[in-house]
């Protein structure tokens, strides 16, 4: 069946090598195939991107945004559209921490029957798989407009995500002292305190500041569908073609996530010290 | 231990560090009554009688969800085009990333087979990294934004702006893989005279391929979700359908929407993971 | 001395796959009163035990063991390397499930029994495995205080999970073994054998009437050892609860148990009182093939480690 049997001068040659070699080539056709495929039936506009005019309007629009907007009331509200944001992303990714927590439990293959495991692995990977700004926009119909719908949205989503990564962070913890209290006939919610989560509890941290990051980006971007923040600034100053503000909202956006990727990689070392 | 510290004696029967967590509790209480406050987070406001029957008016539409034959013609249309968007937008990523990662790799530096790199190649190669971490800081939705501006709605956009961020993020992997491989066979090639591409070719790029496939693999995979977040501001796809349903409030078109999404994002990452396991 | 299956009960040596289902095989309790009062009975019958994946005719991990033990006895277990003494215990504690032959702990069967009751059960026994199963980040007093959980209700566990309820319990379950000083320190920064003394030292705070140890004493050095083994049978004494001690010390077991079961290749070889044990069948016990090392002159600080073929069928729940 493979090609190292048909052919006899094959027969020297590593069998697995071949293989993995034909198979490589056919995932790289394949991807060609489907990226031609793509830009094909895109109809995309690069006559656009490379005209005349379009150089220079693209050169104009750029000089737009210098110098950025700075003045003193704009600036304020920039400050509090940022700290909207940090709060957001924070309180989001604190709520999500503790539900992603509770549904760990009924999720872990240790702690759970399967009739309880499965519903909960189903509802968590339904709470991840909708990107963030796709909760936003159907928050905004229950929470209306506002940081509110926006803070829903993160929780939502990061809710499945940590909670599959709790709950393999609970199934791969070590074993012995959780097995030693279940002998002695303790709850497993007591069991999960005082065994499984002092072992685990690092890496929960960890896994929950690292998310933070993500989640940063995600609530400066919220606002654009209406869920506050500098994410609702940018898009409206946008609209309004004041590329001068937009470059301020910009910046504050830029030096927002690059602090926060910058805490958590710092509270991520000092855990480890 | 410091300030909070009690003064403790072995025989005592308070905890020494009680006070210590007392101190970290109440200061993260207090950390969280500004988070409530600037998030406006009063959940109870959608218990009232006005937004609940909103809410549950919404909900009830979702089922059943909308199939009747041309929707479905649309979305099957627009699933495949956040597909293409999504290929489209890796495909532009690695004709970034490739030279990216390429120019910042050490293992490839001439210069630094006799010891120390030199000046300027070392700063050439620092301003790559920072290039791609601009390139990966900023969201791809800004990007997107930003494009909407200059090309119009569209795909154009949304293909521009997962190609600049993933091709940030897919040169700073690439060449974070490319680092971990074995120098040894590349600066032996160097040494010996063989052109930088070459030297790539055959001493770098076959032990880091399968990483590298792997991980675009994923990307592309996630990639496919950007590519629905960037319709929600015009560049086309089950995105773009699903903003305009819900601006209607057509719940059981966003009902079906919903479903194909999961569905797609369900069969990406099954493909992805066949595909990476294929190639292991 | 050896106990009596309880009224009304027919030997059931035929059972033969244990119990899927909660077959409400709960059986009337032996001798009601003293075994509430004192210690917990367990009786072991006709147990055998494989490694999960072998074949029918290999060694199984124990073989058609019969062991009584009645309330408020202290007993030792003795036996080489790979005998089977954590596997007895393991299945004393109903953490194993027996492949044919059944258990009883307190004339009740755990396998029988629903989730909840099983648990029940399980509240009245303490193990202590030989590795001692402390959490290393986290603190002396609430690992030894964990002890106390099967008492506990949530609330209450919750409660001393930010303050301590009990520290001077604690103390005083710490006092014997000579930890009371690094009850506030973690317990990875405690040697291998002090965290074995503070696995001890839980089993002082356990609402336990039924003590399984194993190996409780293979990280302490000679002195230690005899007091931590004084210590344990004093308060096992005082309160009536049944000692069940597997240990490689054989000169302390018999100077320290009235009674010593031998195990040896997974079969009991002898089930005696101390003083009746003669020095042939210690050696017959422990005998090793030419020129290997004699088990007394083993290093202490070495867990040695049970050299089974396999894993074993561990059930939690």
């Amino acid at each position: 069946m493979s090609l190292h049997d048909s052919d006899p001068r094959l027969a020297h040659l590593p069998t697995r090598l071949i293989e993995l070699r034909a198979r490589a080539g056919l995932v790289v056709l394949g991807a060609l195939a489907l990226a031609v495929a793509s830009f094909w039936s895109l109809d995309l506009q690069w006559s656009v991107l490379w005209s005349d005019e379009a150089t220079k309007a693209m050169g104009k629009f750029a000089a737009e945004f210098f110098p950025p907007d700075l003045s003193p009331p704009f600036a304020r509200k920039v400050a509090l559209a940022t700290a909207e944001t940090l709060a957001m992303s924070a309180l989001g990714t604190v709520l999500a921490a503790m539900f992603g927590l509770l549904l760990a439990l009924p999720a872990a293959r240790t702690h759970a029957s399967a009739l309880v495991r499965i519903p909960t692995r189903l509802l968590l990977n339904a709470l991840r798989a909708v990107p963030e700004l796709v909760w936003a926009s159907l928050m905004l119909i229950a929470a209306g407009l506002g940081p509110m719908a926006g803070t829903l949205a993160l929780t939502l989503h990061t809710t499945g995500v940590l909670g599959r990564l709790f709950a393999e962070a609970i199934e791969n913890a070590p074993p012995g002292p959780a097995f030693a209290l279940s002998a002695q006939g303790v709850r497993p919610a007591q069991v999960l305190l005082y065994a499984t989560l002092p072992q685990i509890a690092p890496q929960l941290l960890s896994y929950t500041l690292y998310r933070w990051e993500n989640n940063i980006r995600a609530a400066a971007i919220l606002g654009v569908v209406g869920a506050g923040g500098l994410g609702q600034l940018l898009s409206y100053h946008l609209e309004l073609f004041q590329m001068a503000r937009t470059a301020t909202v910009l910046l504050a956006t830029l030096a927002l996530v690059l602090a926060v990727d910058g805490a958590s990689y710092i509270a991520r070392r000092a855990m480890t010290r | 231990m410091g300030l909070l510290a009690s003064s403790w004696h072995p025989l005592s029967e308070r905890d020494p560090t009680a006070r210590r967590r007392t101190a970290w509790l109440l200061g993260c209480l207090l950390l969280l009554w500004p988070l409530l406050q600037l998030t406006e987070f009063h959940p109870w406001r959608m218990l009232e009688a006005r937004s609940l029957r909103v809410t549950a008016h919404f909900l009830a539409s979702f089922v059943p969800p909308a199939t009747d034959a041309e929707f479905l013609r649309l979305i099957a249309r627009e699933t495949w085009r956040t597909v293409a968007i999504a290929t489209a937008g890796v495909s532009v990523a690695l004709v970034l990333a490739v030279p990216l990662a390429f120019v910042a790799t050490a293992a490839l530096s001439v210069s630094s087979l006799a010891g120390r790199m030199a000046v300027w190649p070392a700063i050439v190669r620092q301003c790559t990294r920072a290039l791609m971490v601009a390139l990966r800081t900023v969201p791809e939705l800004v990007w997107a934004l930003l494009f909407v501006r200059v090309v119009g709605l569209g795909p154009t956009a949304g293909v521009l702006a997962i190609g600049l961020t993933y091709g940030g993020m897919l040169g700073k992997v690439f060449a974070e893989i490319l680092e971990s491989c074995d120098a040894h066979p590349t600066r032996m090639l160097l040494a010996n005279g063989s052109g930088r591409v070459q030297a790539f070719l055959y001493g770098l790029l076959p032990q880091g391929a399968t990483e590298l496939t792997s991980y675009t693999i994923y990307r592309w995979e996630c990639a496919v979700r950007s590519s629905v977040v960037l319709g929600f501001v015009g560049a086309g796809g089950l995105g773009q359908e699903m903003d305009s349903s819900l601006n209607m409030l057509a719940g059981n078109e966003v009902a079906t929407i919903l479903l194909v999404f999961i569905a797609l994002v369900a069969l990406a990452d099954a493909l992805s993971a066949w595909l990476r396991r294929m190639l292991r | 001395m050896s106990g009596t299956l309880p009224a009304g009960q027919a030997p059931d040596s035929a059972l033969g796959a244990t119990p899927r289902r909660a077959r409400a095989q709960a059986s009337a309790p032996v001798a009601a009163d003293v075994a509430l009062q004192n210690g917990a009975s367990v009786h072991v019958e006709r147990v055998t035990v494989r490694y999960v994946g072998t074949r029918p005719q290999s060694r199984p991990a124990l073989d058609q063991v019969e062991v009584r033990i009645d309330a408020g006895e202290h007993v030792a277990v003795v036996g080489p390397s790979g005998a089977g003494k954590t596997t007895l215990l393991h299945v004393a504690a109903a953490c194993l499930r027996a492949d044919s032959g059944r258990v009883l702990i307190d004339g009740q069967e755990p396998w029988g029994l629903d989730a909840r009751r099983r648990r029940q059960l399980r509240g009245r026994l303490f193990l202590a495995p030989q590795v001692p199963p402390l959490p290393p980040r986290q603190r002396v007093v609430t690992a030894v205080l964990a002890g106390r959980l099967p008492a506990m209700s949530l609330a209450g566990s919750v409660r001393s999970l930010l303050y301590p309820l009990g520290i001077g319990a604690a103390r005083r379950a710490l006092a014997p073994f000579d930890l009371a000083e690094r009850m506030f320190d973690r317990v990875d920064r405690l040697s291998g054998g002090e965290r074995q003394r503070v696995n001890l030292a839980r089993a002082l705070l356990a609402p336990a009437r039924l003590w399984l140890l194993d190996e409780p004493l293979s990280a302490l050095d000679p002195v230690r050892a005899a007091r931590a083994l004084q210590a344990m049978r004093q308060e096992a004494t005082r309160r009536g609860v049944t000692l069940i001690v597997s240990m490689h010390q054989v000169e302390m077991a018999l100077a320290s148990f009235p009674r010593v079961i031998g195990l040896r290749d997974g079969s009991v070889r002898f089930d005696v009182p101390a003083s009746q044990i003669s020095s042939g069948q210690l050696s017959a016990l422990y005998a090793q093939a030419q020129g290997e090392v004699p088990p007394d002159a083993q290093p202490d600080g070495q867990p040695p480690e049970e050299a089974g073929p396999g894993e074993l069928p561990m059930v939690w729940r």
